[in-house]
């Protein structure tokens, strides 16, 4: 069996679904005479890139719309004022100039109101702790280990969770949902589209690379204090023992995929993890808040050879914006949430416009069901901090933090957060500037389908859970 | 210390006394009463002497040129923990709660922490006056309200008590921080007292009834109380004694109240007890706005919770404190969307808790209202701070533009007629890492 290259790897998982004749244990445990029952799965082998619970996502129904007379903050150049923006087939067909409607588009005056790209929450929690914070919700922190790499935050996932639609009222398209920061090493993260759904694999963005969750500072310690790690270098210890392994593993598997000789190496999920992000197929995202950390992280990652994608929550990254812009290392945070904890004393609102200015990949995120649904406001908080701050910063950029940058820290900025000719229409209509605290999202569309219009409150997404419990229609 | 923070200590501290200040030309938010174009106020010896369109300025008084910006009475964030809690995750920095489940004798106050670095950024941002809220137990304790000037947490005091703080949200509300200290402990009953949390939300208004209760019946006996021949009392004596301003209807009881039911269980036993009832959370409260406001029941909430967050909070929602208002309703604006400690290190952020209540229908007058006035009359000190007329005390803002948008600077801040030049520790912060080192240092 010669099947598994590593570069047809996602096909194959594809296959498996189709051809489960292909799964491993027939091989490894030949049965004299074959059994009529179901065959096994694929699940006994760790490739690269696998995806066994791949994502059923399929854009809900659209019509080719031009919004016109609109400022557009495009995310990928200067403000277009008065201009318009042409949808259709789910993708961004003309931005600017895009001409007079053809028969059958939905017209959209937009004069004195704001087009912008879909907004991105690279860190939320939505649907793994979902409303109501009930104790049998609380699906977020796998807290019995401090190496948790084999849970998946899809598995968690409620996708009936009433948080949702209300981030899509926001303007929230995109979402990374992550497990929480109890562990050093929390699991794998789920990218979801903000859209109603029986499953989160109908969530699931397609072909979004998975992220690993990593925790620094003081709630592993705190968590773990009993057992260990209970410091900071405890901590240390922990993730470095975790890569040693997952090195190992990795070298094992990579000369099995490659020759699949003999018996298949175990498979193991914690250390599957891993492997995949010593070999860069998927994310390490990083909660992590002192500076000093922070460089103790990166020369980590330089001890093992894997980047770092992003750094969340990042209170003190404006210390060392230099040596993350030297690293390309994404910065992620809030606008001014601090004081919860001496590891978020130092928070400035200036943080983002400071870290953007190093030329730091930097962006706002919520953490937060309630926060999520105005990173708007949260961006103009930190962007009218940087301008008294004395930095240069502008509309066309502060968009930017909740946006192009959220995206490419997932590796999704080929195809969302920027309004660019051939992207995604993930797009988001406001009433007025985006940047004042008066301002709503008028409309939010993915892939080009209205799923959100606070003109039409009626036709809003209402979760099961919310069905004769919460009265009023969701109405930003 | 560096020069420049050693000019800004000097200040902070010994400058300034009292001075004569005219703010002139601005558009004057008196809040008390109709905007004025191109007023003036006058500010001398820590109190506002005049407000209006032709004020004459004293001789020698300090000109402040407001022409095209706003003047406010400096905001008031009603509920904070600001100086009780410095760093949250920090026990020791810790200082909301007390014992036992009734704490009523409880002066959170008294361990204010006058040097939080809180402070300043509150203070730079607008607010001068912040109410500070205990918490934990089924009554936590009095509220007071504090004036964000210079001087110790006694000097600081604007007022206290302004009410004393219960609840009836079950669950882990009725745990303290220092709860596992005394999980089961009664040290100071004399017999009787209440030492389990209550079991249910009817067992919590039974509590409540029956303290009330007994701090009437307390009241009338104390000899016998003190002569030990007083059947067991629901509660110590000093936390009937400082219930008994409630029974008397001269001190709010605020109660932490969310859902419809709980709200309106709390309406009809404050109209029973003949109490004074101020709600503080209110998730559902817009669902019976006009019997607040006919029982003259105030309401401390926020603007953006609209998520079905518990049981309690299903139909919150963010039009909540405008309906409120509309129906009449004295509210109160407080930062409660969730999130880093919104009570202390960003109590700051009650102006944009006013923007969103205009973004959900309340108007922007009624909105300064709910982050001036409004606390100040919940709060019981309206007669001193909250609007801009002659005798107030000089809490003052001058603002660039809208105080609600996150554009706007705030340019001039008095707190008791005193300008403050706020270089916040996180200003400080800002200066050090604006340019970083060329070295790796």
């Amino acid at each position: 069996m010669h099947r598994f290259s590593r570069g047809l790897a996602a096909v194959f998982t594809a296959a498996f679904v189709a051809f489960p004749t292909f799964g491993l244990a027939q091989q490894t445990a030949p049965s004299p005479s074959p059994s009529p029952g179901p065959t096994p799965g694929p699940g006994a082998i760790s490739v690269p890139f696998a995806d066994p619970y791949p994502s059923t996502y399929a854009p809900f129904p659209s019509r080719a719309t031009l919004i016109r007379n609109a400022t557009i903050l495009t995310a990928a150049g200067p403000a277009i004022h008065n201009g318009s923006i042409l949808i259709r087939n789910g993708k961004i067909a003309a931005v600017g100039d895009a001409g007079a409607p053809a028969d059958g588009v939905v017209v959209i005056d937009a004069r004195g109101k704001y087009v912008t790209p879909g907004i991105i929450d690279i860190h939320s929690h939505m649907g793994d702790y979902p409303a109501p914070g009930v104790s049998a919700h609380s699906d977020g922190n796998e807290a019995t280990n401090p190496n948790t790499a084999n849970v998946w935050a899809e598995h968690s996932v409620w996708p009936q969770d009433p948080q949702f639609p209300r981030a899509l009222a926001g303007g929230v398209t995109t979402v990374q949902i992550l497990p929480g920061s109890a562990n050093l090493i929390g699991g794998r993260s789920a990218i979801l589209k903000v859209v109603p759904a029986r499953t989160v694999q109908a969530m699931k963005f397609p072909g979004a690379r998975y992220g690993l969750k990593m925790a620094c500072g003081e709630n592993p310690k705190r968590v773990y204090a009993g057992r260990g790690p209970s410091t900071r270098m405890g901590n240390m210890a922990g993730y470095r023992a975790a890569w040693i392994a997952a090195e190992a593993y990795k070298r094992r598997w990579d000369a099995w995929n490659a020759s699949h000789k003999g018996d298949p190496p175990a498979r193991d999920l914690t250390l599957e993890s891993l492997a995949e992000a010593l070999r860069g197929d998927i994310y390490v995202h990083m909660h992590c808040y002192r500076a000093d950390e922070m460089a103790q992280v990166i020369d980590m990652s330089h001890e093992f050879g894997y980047k770092v994608r992003a750094f969340h929550h990042a209170i003190e990254a404006y210390k060392i914006a230099d040596l993350l812009a030297k690293e390309g290392i994404a910065a992620t945070m809030w606008a001014d949430w601090g004081g919860f904890k001496m590891e978020a004393l130092d928070t400035v609102r200036a943080n983002i416009g400071l870290v953007d200015a190093a030329g730091v990949r930097a962006t706002i995120h919520s953490d937060d069901a309630s926060g999520v649904q105005r990173l708007n406001q949260e961006v103009a908080k930190a962007m009218f901090a940087a301008k008294r701050a004395g930095l240069p910063v502008t509309e066309d950029v502060a968009i930017k933090w909740m946006t192009i940058n959220a995206a490419y820290s997932l590796g999704l900025d080929d195809r969302t957060g920027s309004l660019e000719v051939g992207k995604n229409a993930d797009l988001v209509l406001w009433d007025g500037d985006p940047f004042s605290v008066y301002t709503h999202a008028e409309k939010t569309w993915i892939d080009g389908a209205l799923l959100y219009d606070r003109d039409d409150p009626q036709q809003n997404w209402k979760t099961d859970f919310e069905l004769g419990y919460v009265r009023s229609a969701v109405r930003k | 210390m560096t020069c420049a923070a050693l000019a800004a200590l000097l200040g902070t501290t010994a400058l300034a006394r009292a001075e004569t200040v005219a703010i002139t030309g601005g558009t004057v938010y008196p809040v008390s009463g109709p905007k004025i174009a191109g007023g003036t106020v006058v500010i001398r010896d820590g109190r506002i002497t005049a407000v209006g369109a032709n004020v004459a300025i004293p001789a020698g008084a300090r000109r402040i040129d407001a022409r095209g910006k706003l003047v406010t009475p400096g905001l008031i964030n009603a509920q904070t923990v600001l100086g009780l809690v410095e760093v949250g995750g920090e026990r020791a920095t810790r200082n909301t709660s007390a014992r036992g489940l009734v704490n009523a004798d409880f002066r959170p106050w008294e361990g204010f922490f006058s040097e939080s670095a809180s402070i300043a950024s509150t203070r730079e941002d607008g607010v001068t006056t912040v109410g500070i809220f205990p918490s934990g137990g089924l009554v936590s304790g009095q509220a007071a309200a504090m004036d964000l000037a210079d001087g110790t947490a006694a000097e600081m005091l604007r007022k206290a008590p302004v009410g004393v703080v219960a609840t009836i949200v079950t669950g882990p509300r009725f745990t303290s921080d220092v709860d596992e200290m005394t999980a089961g402990g009664n040290d100071t009953a004399a017999g009787g007292e209440a030492s389990q949390p209550p079991a249910s939300r009817a067992d919590a208004l039974a509590a409540l009834r029956e303290l009330l209760e007994d701090a009437r019946f307390y009241a009338l006996r104390r000899a016998r109380f003190d002569a030990g021949t007083l059947r067991g009392l629901s509660a110590s004596r000093r936390a009937l004694d400082a219930l008994l301003p409630v029974v008397q209807g001269r001190e709010s009881l605020i109660v932490e109240a969310n859902r419809l039911d709980d709200i309106d269980a709390m309406v009809r036993f404050a109209r029973a007890e003949r109490i004074r009832l101020v709600i503080a959370g209110g998730a559902e409260a817009w669902k019976i706005a006009p019997r607040l406001a006919a029982a003259h029941v105030a309401v401390i909430t926020g603007a953006m919770n609209n998520i079905p967050e518990t049981f309690d909070t299903l139909n919150q929602r963010q039009e909540n404190a405008a309906l409120l208002r509309r129906a009449g309703v004295e509210v109160a604006l407080v930062g409660n969307a969730g999130g880093g400690d919104e009570e202390a290190f960003n109590a700051r952020n009650v102006k944009y808790e006013a923007g969103n209540a205009v973004a959900y229908g309340m108007s922007h007058d009624d909105a300064l209202r709910a982050v001036t006035l409004g606390p100040a009359t919940i709060l019981g000190i309206a007669d001193r701070v909250g609007s801009l007329a002659p005798g107030k005390d000089a809490n003052v803002v001058v603002w660039s533009g809208d105080p609600f948008e996150f554009s706007t600077n705030v340019e001039h801040v008095f707190v008791r007629g005193r300008e403050y030049h706020d270089r916040s520790r996180q200003d400080q912060l800002i200066e050090r890492y604006r340019h970083l080192p060329r070295t790796n240092n």
